[in-house]
């Protein structure tokens, strides 16, 4: 029968509901004749329809409510006493003559409710009497909906306190005991179900099996209702009683919606109140029961009752709700040895929210509940699959969103050990987490010993994993994360000078062990750190005098030469040069001349040995010209040594107007605009008589390669730097040189061999402009700049 | 009116590791027209933020700058104004006056943006201006001691332009207003 086709079973319904309707219009007709006898036979006719087993679950259902409809007609007939004569007493006895078994007991459960309402017979006696008797039909889909009949029908009759049928003390239990009889034997009936039917349309079966589970499940909808159920009760014979047939059943589907129903339809504090005796039953369900899923939704729900009011908190803890449910959890993962890993630490990311919830102050719970995460993790290989991966993300997210507080974590003992049990790609993606999170609150690290912790835990970042070749990483993935560290550096802090030395000797420990690829990236943090440190200290300088002071910049510059020197043979000499010459400033800035003028010969030794690139030459020699220009500390004979070694680097750059404009920058290094600044005149036009040379040799050599002259920028710009000088009194420079300069480039300009250029022009021409601005200036300034004619 | 951002020296991650709170909120994407960025952001991710508050986006290269195509000057017209941009490491002595007015002659603009110094200025120079807008993340300067974070915020209308300059002073954003106006003698309609 079953394994008929859907049309069959279309045809079969459609039988039947034909059946229901032609036995229900002669059943009308009895009732508006008030024929009781024809009622009863076209009542049971109609409910012989019922007794098909060609039905699945679904199309059976239709049937049934179509019947349900009807009885409903039946059972007003049945209350008006006047219209069929009969005494209720009477019909109890009649319907039983009915010849099937299936149309009796229906007939009998109207009966009976219509008995129960009249108060002639007390409704215990008359329900335990109909639930007894339902027995009589062990067909399992039939017997289901003929008790989901009995529930419906008696629902709103059953002996309450406070209802109209109340009799006796013992009323609620009364009413206990009916519903969880017919719960037990429905239960009985919907496991059985599974045992029916050919094995190869198990899955089908199984799944219109479920479809049915609400008929079951409504009796413990019908129990959380009745209003004498009270927590004693519950905890006493309804919880006890309803496990009991859970654990007994032995049916994964009936186990895992039983369970879940329980948790839903009653009150969280029965839960909380009862939580050892239903946790108790969870090692016992089947070891395929879903059971992580029914405890996540418990904690859910207890976490959501805790959220509700502060005033329950206390009954958590006096009942112990996390020790039980810890303990709970870890016999359900012993007892389910098959559960896969992912399940298990979903129960543990429920846990936690619930404790982060509950007991948010409780850090010890917090820890504990990882370090039962790494006990389940130990010895496994690391964890690779997806989802399980990702709950161990949400696990160890869950405390740095609530604490919002990366410090708070730093003291969870078990945190780094889950950190381990990541595969290396997990452990990278957590610890972006980390470091996002600090960046998101602000956090400042303020302890060499937390950062000794923080580091454990971003090891993966920072030194990188073994087993991860460099060449498998992302580049644009691996910026980014090196880039966080980066930002990450500027968070540790102490405003504590000892304690801000010891952070970066930590720091600094921890980025020389990241090799080549990371020291670009975390090296320049930890020198502009430490040369904060530097700059504090420096204005403390004084007022630590006699007393022994372990964090002085001489021995930062120490720590910081080593540190730029390991960069430098990564290679990354530019960075490295540009590094050498901010350390050289600072410990000019610190009165250090042999510090800094050790800085810069390591800054020239890389410019000489490691910078090759021509245009990079440039752009270091400017740095170099301009960081020397500030150094006031140097002696004669180093600063000699260092400007000379400039110039002469200068006028060896590779092209032409790039040593031009480097030697001119070199005039500056003799002529420093400040009080007691070094004033050598004749060097600075040395500087700028040899910028012209190669400006002239710049101009030919143009005229050789193309047969035009270059344009006159060079000329323009070196004509600047003449008046610069000549403003600022070096009396080296002449208003006669100057002028002659003008010529020249006026001269150049109108040549037919000058290549035109409208940029040469107008500098030209607003460089003229300062000059007639100055004339015209009056005063000193004015007189001074009198004699040049333009 | 058109409004100009002028910022530079942000050295993420490598003085700083953000732009302050402060400042992210008060640039906002939509207000501003145009951005010119002096350099030295230095990575590229500072790059993509910048492009999210406007498109229009003028950077020339600090000397820590990741992204090496940069140019060393840039020039621009907005409105009536010629705008000249450079970092500014390249001009000895660093942050001078006198010498950053030649590379304004040079560039023939009106005014100059340059940085380095990480110290906000805005001189009136010879008919023309030259700012630096300081240090967006009030990063660590061998030049400046006690870095405040800055920004230029310019408002260019017809020939005037007023100068904002928003300064982080002990968490509070200062808001100073320098207000310049192009005489038309000084402006260089010869060429």
């Amino acid at each position: 029968m079953i394994l008929a086709g859907i049309e069959d079973e279309d045809k079969w319904l459609a039988e039947g509901i034909a059946g229901i309707q032609h036995n229900a219009f002669y059943m009308h007709r009895a009732l508006d004749a008030n024929n009781l006898r024809d009622a009863l036979k076209c009542s049971a006719l109609m409910l012989s329809e019922l007794r098909t087993s060609k039905l699945s679950p679904h199309k059976y259902y239709d049937l049934y409510m179509r019947a349900f409809d009807e009885l409903r007609k039946l059972e007003m007939f049945f209350k008006d006493e006047s219209r069929h004569g009969v005494s209720i007493v009477d019909l109890y006895e009649l319907v039983q003559h009915a010849g099937n078994i299936l149309p009796r007991l229906y007939l009998l459960c109207t009966v009976g409710s219509v008995y129960i309402k009249s108060k002639e017979a007390p409704a215990k006696d008359a329900l335990k009497d109909l639930v007894e008797m339902c027995r009589g039909v062990q067909n399992p889909i039939r017997g289901l909906f003929l008790r989901s009949y009995l529930a419906q029908v008696s629902r709103d009759k059953l002996p309450n306190l406070g209802s109209e049928y109340e009799g006796g003390e013992d009323t609620a239990m009364d009413a206990v005991e009916f519903v969880l009889q017919n719960f037990t034997e429905m239960n009985k009936l919907w496991v059985r179900m599974q045992h029916q039917g050919p094995v190869r349309i198990r899955e089908k079966l199984e799944k219109e099996r479920n479809e049915l589970r609400d008929l079951v499940g409504k009796n413990l909808h019908v129990l959380s209702q009745i209003e004498g159920v009270n927590l004693e009760i519950y905890r006493d014979t309804v919880l006890p009683r309803v496990l009991e047939q859970i654990v007994n059943c032995k049916d994964e589907l009936a186990q895992y919606y039983l369970m879940d129903c329980i948790i839903q339809v009653f009150p969280d504090e029965y839960h909380l109140q009862t939580l050892e005796t239903l946790l108790g039953a969870c090692p016992q369900l089947q070891p395929t029961v879903d059971i992580k899923t029914v405890l996540s939704r418990l904690m859910e729900r207890l976490s959501n009752y805790a959220a509700s009011s502060p005033d329950v908190l206390p009954e958590f803890l006096q009942v112990e709700a996390f020790a039980k449910l810890s303990s709970a959890i870890g016999k359900v993962i012993e007892a389910q040895v098959d559960m896969p890993i992912v399940g298990a630490v979903t129960l543990y990311v429920s846990l936690l929210t619930f404790t982060l919830h509950v007991h948010p102050e409780r850090l010890d719970y917090v820890d504990q509940v990882l370090g039962a995460c790494v006990k389940l993790l130990f010895g496994k290989p690391k964890l690779k699959e997806g989802r399980a991966t990702k709950q161990i993300v949400a696990l160890l997210s869950a405390p740095l969103e609530k604490y919002n507080d990366i410090v708070t974590a730093l003291t969870l003992s078990n945190y780094p050990c889950v950190m381990d049990c990541l595969h290396d790609e997990t452990n990278k993606v957590m610890a972006m987490v980390i470091i996002q999170s600090i960046m998101k609150n602000n956090t400042c690290i303020s302890t060499a010993d937390e950062i000794e912790v923080l580091f454990e835990l971003l090891k993966g970042l920072i030194k990188g994993l073994d087993g991860t070749a460099a060449d498998e990483l992302d580049e644009e993935d691996f910026n980014e994360e090196q880039n966080s560290v980066a930002r990450l550096i500027h968070m540790l802090y102490n405003d504590d000078s000892e304690e801000m030395l010891k952070i970066i000797c930590t720091v600094r420990k921890h980025i020389m062990a990241g090799g080549p690829t990371r020291l670009p990236f975390t090296v320049p943090p930890l020198i502009f750190s430490a040369l904060r440190l530097v700059r504090k200290l420096q204005a403390q300088d004084g007022n630590v005098v006699g007393e022994e002071e372990p964090a002085t910049p001489k021995k930062i510059f120490q720590l910081l030469d080593e540190t730029i020197e390991a960069l430098s043979s990564v290679p990354s000499p530019e960075l490295a040069l540009r590094l050498y010459l901010q350390c050289a400033q600072a410990a000019n800035d610190c009165d250090l001349e042999p510090v800094a003028y050790e800085f810069f010969t390591q800054a020239f030794i890389l410019y000489e040995e490691e910078v090759v690139d021509s245009k990079a030459q440039v752009t270091a020699m400017h740095l170099i010209i301009g960081a020397l220009q500030r150094m006031n500390v140097l002696g004669v004979e180093n600063r000699d040594t260092l400007t000379h070694k400039a110039t002469g680097y200068s006028a060896k750059l590779l092209k032409r107007p790039d040593q031009c404009r480097a030697v001119y920058a070199c005039s500056h290094l003799f002529w420093v605009d400040e009080k007691d600044g070094i004033k050598d005149g004749e060097r600075v036009l040395l500087c700028l008589k040899r910028a012209l040379r190669i400006a002239n040799a710049a101009q030919q050599m143009a005229n050789a390669v193309s047969g035009t002259s270059g344009p006159v920028t060079l000329f323009v710009e070196i004509l600047n730097k003449y008046l610069y000088f000549f403003e600022k009194g070096n009396p080296q420079v002449t208003s006669a040189a100057i002028q002659g300069l003008v010529e020249l480039i006026a001269n150049e300009m109108q040549s037919d061999s000058t290549t035109p250029d409208p940029a040469s022009d107008a500098f030209f021409a607003s460089t003229i402009r300062y000059i007639q601005f100055q004339k015209q200036k009056g005063g000193v300034v004015g007189e001074k700049f009198g004699p040049i004619k333009v | 009116m058109v409004l100009v951002l002028a910022l530079g020296d942000l050295h993420i991650p490598h003085r700083a590791p953000d732009l302050p709170a402060k400042f992210k909120s008060m640039l906002v994407p939509g207000k501003i027209q145009h951005i010119i960025c002096t350099g030295n952001l230095s990575i590229k991710e500072v790059h993509d933020y910048l492009k999210t508050l406007c498109p229009d986006l003028h950077i020339t290269r600090g000397e820590y700058d990741e992204d090496t195509r940069y140019p060393e000057t840039k020039t621009l017209t907005i409105g009536q104004f010629k705008l000249g941009l450079c970092h500014g490491h390249q001009v000895v002595p660093w942050g001078d006056l006198d010498s950053l007015a030649m590379l304004q002659r040079q560039l023939d603009v009106d005014i100059l943006v340059t940085g380095h110094t990480h110290q906000f200025t805005a001189y009136k120079h010879e008919g023309g201006v030259v700012i630096n807008p300081g240090s967006a993340t009030g990063a660590y300067s061998n030049i400046t001691y006690d870095v405040n974070p800055s920004f230029v915020l310019m408002d260019i209308d017809g020939l005037r332009v007023v100068v904002y300059v928003y300064e982080l002073i002990d968490g509070e954003v200062k808001v100073d207003k320098i207000d310049f106006k192009k005489t038309t003698a000084a402006t260089h309609s010869a060429h």
